[in-house]
């Protein structure tokens, strides 16, 4: 199998790569460029541990192919936080502990940045299905959902 | 970054009970936390291993010689490369005999279980791997197998084992416990109301979102540095040395970042593999393992059987309790009889108990902990038990718990007179707490009917040993170590702890895990004992630096140390009569630390005591759909003694998860296997767990009744959350459509099913 040649954008970085054609984006992000803070949880698009975001579209990067990235904008946790400055999503999740583990964490920030971008105001259960797609064990959710939210509104405020 | 104060549980603090943010989080928020299988080593290599294709077959033989001449393939380990333990000599490490982990880790005489490990290759990338392990071949007589207990404890059931035996005859029963108080037949003799249940319950997994990943290199020189996410990097240093024979001094075990345990990481499955194909290959070797692999091999906790006979008096005082629990052990012996033939009744204080459990293998991955391993599924029984009681006698369920609440003084069957006792007081919480007291519509709309269910649970709770250093950095600053893997947040209360005795800025305080080379022994972070045993080596540490910060300040000052006191983070003159000094802060006793006696920092290693039990009530309405048979949580609100909240957003953290995980086991969760004795749900969309949108926000009411034999109060946390809710919510469902679910998960199919015979 030969190998092809991606050309492709990553947190806003010209990024190119060599890949073999069956390889997920996930591996290549992981194994290939060595962005690891993006996570594998279980390698079928289930735990939502791998979500990145493709021209401003929640995935799963396990469930892509590496190839098909070409021209895109891909966006992983690694660009969350913009020159040494946390996203506010991030601030709050360190202010009201939500994550223990961390595991899931880069996931389910990123999966909560796409959700906020479509939806600035959401209520608890839209919150909660737009996480739905993100497993965590430890949490139980709560501070999680409590901490979108709060996110949510403290936005909506600088916004204004 | 803001620090949060929220001074609403403790007082006179600044630090403890504050939610400060975590030592860990900014990487964590990041993306760089480094998890196991986020390391890369120069030159490393890919393992991967062979597993069996059968639920139980005895092993010919093992040709690897396809596989060694492929290409690629720098290593090819079996059965053969890993250190027998006889099966007539028992080997401990801590609760696991090595002669069940040698075989867990590779299949010896037989394969046990579908996606049991018979052999492991190491190649130079993963595709090879793969393509290695298909080219070993392997020579199986298939056996009949085994999977529920039923089965296995026949008469004529397949033995897994011929070297275990119960009453002299080959058996699956690999064990017995048992608790015993008083006379339990006289006991019943007396009672006016007697209720006997049968449940069942199906295994069910950790779901750590993180699999089983490490790196290890061997070197030339015989050393071995392993990298692995584990509840216990001297375990996975212990057990790695016992499976492969390299001495523990030879092994460094760094612990990385981990994704995850609930008890699961408590062993290991990949470490000695790994190392072993490094000493064979000469390269680094990294393994991880797929979801797959973590479901069909790893894990879970039991299924169990359980029997539960209660007798009361017609005023709601219970003179005897009886419970029988066969628990699955997987295909090595080891289930967690302690939990149900522990834990049941210690609540209570009940003068004839009889409690028993049994041990039983069958052709399943071999359980590890998990949880309160154990209780969970024996309150499932007794709590249900309990409610069907209340209801016979028209007690409320609360004040029956009440009624017969363990005290001080009381005796447990399990062998334990209880000093202080917590548990009236969780009931009291949710007996007065405004959830327990809110009108619940039970029939909102047409199709729709809800209940409401209490149930309780204990926890034994742990000490063991823990090992800290506090340094003084030359700047003035402080670094601790401590020895425990910190899954869900315990470096933040660590910091707060420090932080607070020193008297210093929380953010001058910095918590590091030290690796097997670089730290004191510590036990595993299991059994509920982390902040609790750390805090406590942590806390003597920083006395003996603060001790030291006293002695120096009193050389400068040329007076007697016992002169000097340690206050906000400066030291003074004890009173008038020691003199007349301006006080000397942390960062200039340190600046002055060389030439006034060397280097400031002081360790503790201790074997720590005095964490006594957790108890915990916990009310919770559901709502079920009666034509679709799906049951949602409405609201859950659990009550728990948690001593002291060092950090209260990671209590309630435990607490809220603990509830969830339970509400799983209760509602979702299992594993299911196929006639070929296959499972058949391997993954996380089959093997249901619950999801953002299955959930309501989880109240946690943490009690701070202090434990006066630990230095801040602190009392285990971890586990208990996880006892009460399958009860909780098997009692709640009971309440919505007057029908007692005795068999778990109560998933839609069951629901609709026992809706039509009904």
């Amino acid at each position: 199998m030969s190998k092809m040649h991606v050309t492709t954008t990553i947190n806003g970085e010209p990024t190119e790569f060599l890949c073999d054609p069956d390889r997920s984006l996930l591996d290549v992000l992981r194994n290939t460029l060595g962005l690891t803070g993006t996570k594998e949880g279980c390698g079928t698009g289930d735990c939502g541990a791998c979500s990145v975001t493709v021209d401003g579209r929640l995935v799963c990067a396990c469930l892509m192919l590496a190839v098909e990235a070409g021209g895109c904008e891909i966006g992983t946790i690694e660009g969350m936080a913009q020159g040494g400055e946390l996203h506010p999503l991030q601030q709050k999740f360190l202010e009201m502990a939500a994550l223990q583990c961390g595991i899931c964490t880069p996931g389910v920030l990123v999966a909560a940045k796409a959700l906020l971008e479509k939806n600035p105001d959401p209520t608890e259960t839209e919150v909660r299905f737009g996480l739905a797609g993100n497993l965590c064990r430890c949490t139980g959710y709560d501070k999680i959902v409590r901490a979108v939210l709060d996110t949510a509104a403290e936005m909506r405020e600088a916004v204004q | 970054m803001n620090v949060i104060s929220d001074k609403l549980h403790v007082e006179n603090n600044k630090w403890i009970g504050t939610r400060t943010i975590r030592p860990d989080g900014a990487d964590k928020v990041t993306g760089r936390a480094c998890y196991a299988a986020d390391n890369v080593m120069p030159g490393m290599i890919w393992g991967k291993v062979l597993r069996s294709p059968h639920a139980h077959a005895r092993i010919r033989s093992i040709d690897t010689s396809k596989a060694e001449a492929l290409p690629g393939v720098k290593a090819v380990v079996t059965a053969r490369d890993i250190v027998d333990f006889p099966l007539d000599k028992s080997v401990m490490l801590g609760i696991q005999d090595m002669r069940w982990m040698c075989r867990n880790v590779m299949a010896r005489e037989k394969a046990l279980f579908h996606g049991h490990p018979v052999a492991a290759v190491a190649a130079i990338n993963e595709e090879v791997a793969a393509e290695a392990c298909r080219l070993i071949e392997v020579d199986y007589e298939v056996l009949p197998h085994v999977i529920e207990i039923e089965d296995a404890i026949r008469p004529d059931a397949p033995i897994l084992h011929d070297f275990l035996t119960f009453e002299d005859k080959p058996s699956n029963i690999a064990g017995r416990m048992e608790a015993k108080l008083g006379d339990v037949e006289a006991g019943f003799a007396q009672a006016d109301v007697i209720v006997e249940r049968t449940f069942r319950t199906r295994p069910v997994h950790q779901g750590y979102i993180e699999p089983q990943a490490c790196t290890v290199s061997y070197a030339a020189d015989g050393r071995a540095t392993i990298w692995s996410s584990s509840q216990g990097q001297f375990m996975v240093r212990a057990m790695t040395s016992l499976l492969t024979g390299v001495p523990q001094s030879n092994i460094k075990a760094i612990p990385a970042e981990i994704g995850g345990g609930f008890g699961a990481k408590t062993i290991i499955y990949l470490e000695p593999v790994a190392l072993l194909l490094s000493k064979k290959s000469g390269r680094p070797v990294k393994m991880v393992m797929t979801r797959d692999e973590v479901m069909r091999a790893t894990g879970p906790t039991s299924g169990s059987l359980s029997t539960v006979r209660i007798g009361a008096r017609r005023d709601g005082t219970i003179v005897a309790a009886q419970g029988t629990f066969y628990l699955q052990a997987g295909c090595l012996p080891g289930s967690p009889l302690r939990g149900p033939v522990g834990c049941s009744f210690a609540p209570y204080e009940i003068p004839n108990v009889l409690s028993v459990g049994y041990d039983v293998v069958s052709n399943r991955s071999k359980v590890a902990a998990y949880r309160a391993p154990g209780a969970p599924l024996g309150a499932y029984a007794t709590e249900s038990v309990l409610d069907e009681l209340a209801g016979k006698l028209g007690i409320d369920p609360l004040e029956l718990r009440l009624k017969n609440s363990a005290k001080p003084g009381s005796k447990a069957a399990y062998g334990a007179t209880f000093g202080k006792v917590t548990f009236e007081e969780t009931i009291e919480a949710i007996r007065t707490h405004e959830h327990y007291r809110a009108p619940l519509d039970k029939t909102p709309r047409p199709g729709v009917k809800r209940g409401r269910g209490v149930a309780s649970g204990f926890w034994y709770n742990a000490g063991g040993e823990s090992s800290a250093q506090v340094n003084i950095t030359e700047d003035g600053n402080v670094l601790v170590t401590t020895g425990h893997p910190d899954v869900g947040g315990s470096r933040a209360s660590i910091a707060n702890v420090t932080a607070e005795l020193l008297g210093i800025e929380h953010g001058r305080v910095s918590v590091q895990i030290g690796d097997t080379s670089s730290i004191g022994f510590s036990n595993l972070t299991g059994g509920s004992r982390v902040t609790f045993a750390s805090a406590m080596v942590v806390t003597q540490s920083t006395e003996k630096v603060i001790t030291q910060l006293r002695e120096r300040a009193a050389r400068i000052w040329k007076i007697d140390p016992e002169a000097v006191t340690w206050e906000n983070g400066e030291a003074r003159p004890a009173g008038p009569n020691a003199g007349q000094f301006p006080p000397l802060t942390l960062t200039e006793l340190a600046a002055k630390a060389n030439e006034m006696g060397g280097p400031i920092g002081a360790g503790v290693q201790l074997n720590t005591t005095g964490a006594d039990p957790g108890f915990a009530t916990h009310v919770v309405d559901v709502e079920v759909d009666v034509d679709l048979g799906i049951i949602r949580v409405l609201r859950y609100t659990a009550a728990q003694d948690v001593g002291r909240a060092l950090h209260p957003s990671y209590v309630e953290g435990q607490i809220q998860g603990g509830v969830v995980q339970g509400i799983g086991w209760a509602l979702s969760e299992e594993y299911l296997y196929d006639r070929q004795g296959r499972l058949d749900n391997a993954s996380f969309l089959d093997y249901r767990m619950p999801v953002c949108s299955d959930v309501p926000m989880i109240e946690p009411v943490m009690l701070e009744i202090p434990n006066p034999k630990h230095p801040q109060g602190v009392r285990g946390v971890g586990e208990a959350p996880i006892v009460p809710p399958l009860a909780a919510i098997a009692n709640a469902v009971h309440d919505a459509l007057g029908i007692r679910f005795t068999s778990l998960p109560m998933s839609p199919p069951k629901v609709v099913e026992a809706l039509e015979g009904a």
